[in-house]
């Protein structure tokens, strides 16, 4: 099957199911070896300048929590200083993933940030959402699944989003003291959403077990990093899904998410998210067992693990029947665009189409069935959408030019002839990325 | 001059595009002038902060820090039955109980016994008793009303609640500062549409609802975090509209209350407040069809009993639902109450489940929208054949 494709469509393939999509150039640069080329981006890249020059999580933890205590005026600068740093992070990652020449790679960070979500449903998390991805996610995207684990669960992001930070070992010298104590949030969801998954065959004795080797991981206040106060630790021995965690107070938490992590319900897990979000919203069960095969067998390497994935027959399946989440057909806009557009209207786009990054409605992170994002009135915002950029771009964008940039050969006669007769360049523009081809990686 | 997407509609069915997908031409069968909207609670409302047992003798000891006075105390709660009271930031509906136009039931719970956020909502709106079933209860409810529901199922929010998904088109709405295009491009748009199974029936069904709402609310602006106001008051009216939907479902989040849930001041009341302010607005714009509206309030499960270290709490087990409508029996807490001594807790931790969800959902069905038992249990809630509805919901 996949044989027969033409290059031209499997090279679209290639760029909207393992990107963000065709910018200019592209489809011609990829056409002659579309497995190829996505198998070369397997190999981790220098970390974009843009991310070099980024401020870290640290100093703006330190000053949200140097705020909270300042209250007043103080507090509300800094509020607002959050959110402006929040914007301008969004248009930092948007334009990082569509001018990406490696996009599978800024995709792959975006899968796993949204696997371990942190979410400005606790608003204290807009100005650290990047900085949190940069620093626990992107480094580990082509690395041990493992590293990744750790680094995101004890990220001071992770402890402020799900309380752990204020969680304290009932038995510790600081529970003893005050009328505080555990917290089990980061626990469960450690358990269901980060490693095992809801049917791994945990308890809730597990859940507890899994909070109270969490205590004593907060934050410094000053540094504004993750710290471990063994003061606020659960002292003694431990018992997680059978298995004894021996009494190591800051050396438990490791050693409980590597144990996690060798489990074969996380491999399972973790194959059935990457599965959905490549293949198909119900992937193939074949395809799903191999993945958790490549992750058993690795050991959670997670470059092994994607390169199993990506020469999978199954994710080169015909046609394309992912439907773009909205971050992804902003982005998919930009690149085939590449137009310059203000960060504002950026972050606007994102809000208007209902997702703004590290905004997910839970900890479980954005859904990523189709189902999800075609409501009726989704659809007809994308529509909305779509035109008012054509109207604002339509004079600068050729859009029969434009077709053939973002989908070439994914477009069919019947949209070419729409975009020929359209009545003016902004709605020919509009009708292009309203197109059913253009909803689809 | 702008075209509306009411004329759309009536041309693109006129010229045969998708028009049995299109809910304002299928209007014309709805079969019931009962109105339902379904409030889902996600994150899990904590239900005793929020019905307060105040009576229970074990009350105040298990609560803690959490606990609230006794009515008629500075901040006490407002007395229901002299058993239970409203959170005081219910006050809105505490005027509505003594109208008899609310009913709380306490320790519900669906049949879903672990702690998972989303696989208890999941099966709260499968109605099924295994995660990952496809098609939401209320979808197969739509289906068994006169003209096979079309056009009468409503999401309010961009996109469509398991709640609410299935084999029954169904609309959703938000409110949108963007443009509205012309009739014609949309026209151009429904025809790259017209074969594709998931956008094309998507599309129909949204341009039906926003032009209802458009017709409605001159001035679609934004205003800042009143969105959720802004789509409580569009949603009455498009509800009160006797050709519009009949039933909608609308979520509201900030209930997962791991910390600082607080008394009066708080996550919890915050969440409360709106819960009221929403529900106030709805009853506001729907006078005219109030008698013939009931509001049913429900999450996914109760939080624990005693407070968490960190002065919220966790996932728990059985928790509160509300009904609430002009027709309503109300002025009742429904439920046995297990008490909250230690040896009645569900394992040591959370508020006993003695009431099964699916018998207040069957009870609505039944009573107010007139489903036949018979169908409720065939097609409705296939794996709650043994649970007996709760009778009597409505007034006769």
């Amino acid at each position: 099957m996949v044989m027969t494709t033409a290059p031209g469509t499997l090279a679209a393939h290639a760029l909207s199911r393992f990107g963000f999509g065709a910018g200019p150039g592209d489809l011609d640069r990829v056409k002659s070896d579309p497995r190829g080329w996505v198998e070369s981006q397997l190999t981790p890249r220098p970390l974009p300048a843009i991310l070099g020059q980024h401020q870290g999580s640290a100093p703006r933890v330190a000053t949200l929590l140097a705020a909270r205590k300042a209250k007043g005026e103080v507090e509300e600068m800094a509020k607002k200083q959050a959110r402006e740093q929040y914007r301008a992070d969004i248009a930092i990652r948007t334009r990082l993933a569509a001018g990406s020449d490696a996009p599978l790679q800024e995709r792959l960070v975006q899968f796993w940030s949204n696997h371990f979500t942190v979410s400005t449903q606790r608003p204290a998390i807009a100005p650290l959402g990047l900085a949190y991805e940069n620093e626990a996610i992107r480094p580990h995207i082509l690395g041990n699944f493992r590293d990744m684990a750790r680094a995101a669960i004890l990220h001071p992001a992770m402890l402020i989003y799900l309380d752990n930070a204020q969680s304290i070992g009932p038995d510790s010298k600081a529970g003893q003291k005050r009328d505080k104590g555990l917290n089990e949030n980061l626990g469960r969801e450690a358990l269901e959403l980060h490693l095992l998954g809801v049917d791994g065959g945990y308890h809730q004795d597990d859940v507890r077990a899994m909070a109270l080797v969490l205590t004593g991981w907060t934050l410094d206040e000053e540094r504004g990093t993750a710290s471990f106060n063994p003061r606020r630790h659960q002292p003694g021995e431990k018992v997680l899904l059978g298995q004894r965690i021996p009494e190591s107070g800051i050396a438990e938490a490791a050693a409980a998410i590597d144990m996690l992590c060798a489990h074969p319900a996380t491999a399972n897990h973790v194959a059935q998210k990457l599965a959905r979000h490549f293949i198909a919203d119900d992937p193939p069960p074949t395809a799903v067992t191999a993945l958790a095969k490549a992750f058993r067998d690795s050991r959670g390497d997670l470059a092994h693990v994607t390169a199993t994935l990506v020469k999978m027959d199954a994710a080169w399946a015909q046609p394309l029947s992912k439907m773009r989440s909205p971050n992804d057909f902003i982005t998919a806009t930009l690149r085939a665009s590449a137009v310059e557009i203000p960060d504002d209207r950026i972050v606007n786009a994102m809000n208007l189409l209902g997702q703004m990054p590290f905004a997910a409605p839970s900890p479980a992170g954005w859904p990523d069935k189709a189902a999800d994002w075609t409501g009726p009135d989704a659809i007809l915002r994308r529509i909305d959408w779509s035109l008012a950029f054509g109207q604002r771009l339509g004079a600068k964008l050729d859009a029969r030019a434009f077709v053939d940039t973002a989908l070439g050969d994914l477009a069919d006669d019947g949209l070419r002839q729409a975009v020929a007769r359209a009545p003016s360049p902004a709605e020919a523009l509009g009708l292009v990325l309203s197109s059913p081809a253009f909803q689809r990686r | 001059m702008m075209l509306h997407r009411r004329h759309f509609i009536a041309t693109a069915g006129a010229a045969g595009l998708l028009a049995a997908s299109s809910p304002r031409l299928s209007l014309a069968a709805a079969g019931t002038d009962r109105r339902l909207v379904m409030i889902v609670l996600r994150g899990a409302m904590d239900g005793l902060g929020a019905v307060v047992p105040y009576a229970d003798p074990d009350y105040r000891s298990v609560r803690g820090t959490l606990a609230l006075a006794e009515p008629g105390q500075e901040g006490g709660v407002l007395d229901l039955d002299g058993r239970f009271g409203l959170h005081p930031a219910l006050a809105a509906l505490h005027e509505w109980w003594g109208q008899k136009q609310l009913l709380a039931v306490h320790a519900i719970a669906t049949p879903y016994r672990d702690r998972s956020h989303f696989d208890a909502q999941d099966l709260l709106d499968t109605g099924g008793i295994r995660a990952g079933d496809d098609s939401g209860w209320l979808n197969r409810a739509l289906a068994r009303l006169d003209g096979g529901g079309k056009g009468l199922g409503l999401s309010l929010g961009q996109g469509v609640p398991l709640v609410l998904r299935g084999s029954v088109p169904v609309a959703s709405w938000a409110p949108s500062p963007l443009p509205e295009p012309t009739m014609d491009f949309m026209d151009r748009v429904a025809g790259l549409y017209s074969n594709d199974p998931v956008l094309g029936p998507a599309l129909m069904a949204g341009l039906g609802v926003a032009d209802m709402a458009n017709g409605m609310d001159g001035n679609k602006k934004r205003d800042g975090g009143k969105d959720r106001l802004i789509l409580a008051e569009t949603a009455g009216r498009m509800l009160s509209d006797p050709a519009g939907p009949r039933i909608a479902t609308l979520e509201l989040s900030g209930w997962d209350t791991h910390v600082g849930q607080g008394t009066l001041q708080g996550r919890l009341p915050n969440a409360l407040g709106q819960l009221a302010e929403t529900m106030v607005t709805l009853r506001t714009s729907m006078q005219g069809v109030w008698d013939q509206t009931l509001i049913a309030i429900v999450t996914e499960f109760g939080r624990t009993i005693r407070p968490n270290g960190t002065g919220g709490t966790d996932h728990g087990t059985a928790g509160v639902a509300l009904l609430a409508g002009g027709g309503l029996n109300g002025g009742r807490v429904l439920g046995d109450w297990p008490g909250l001594r230690d040896d009645k807790l569900f394992e040591g931790r959370d508020l006993a489940p003695t009431t099964d969800m699916r018998a207040l959902l069957k009870g609505v069905l039944a009573g107010h929208l007139g489903l036949p038992a018979a169908d409720i249990d065939r097609y409705v809630f296939p794996d709650a054949k043994s649970i007996r509805a709760m009778p009597d919901l409505v007034r006769a």
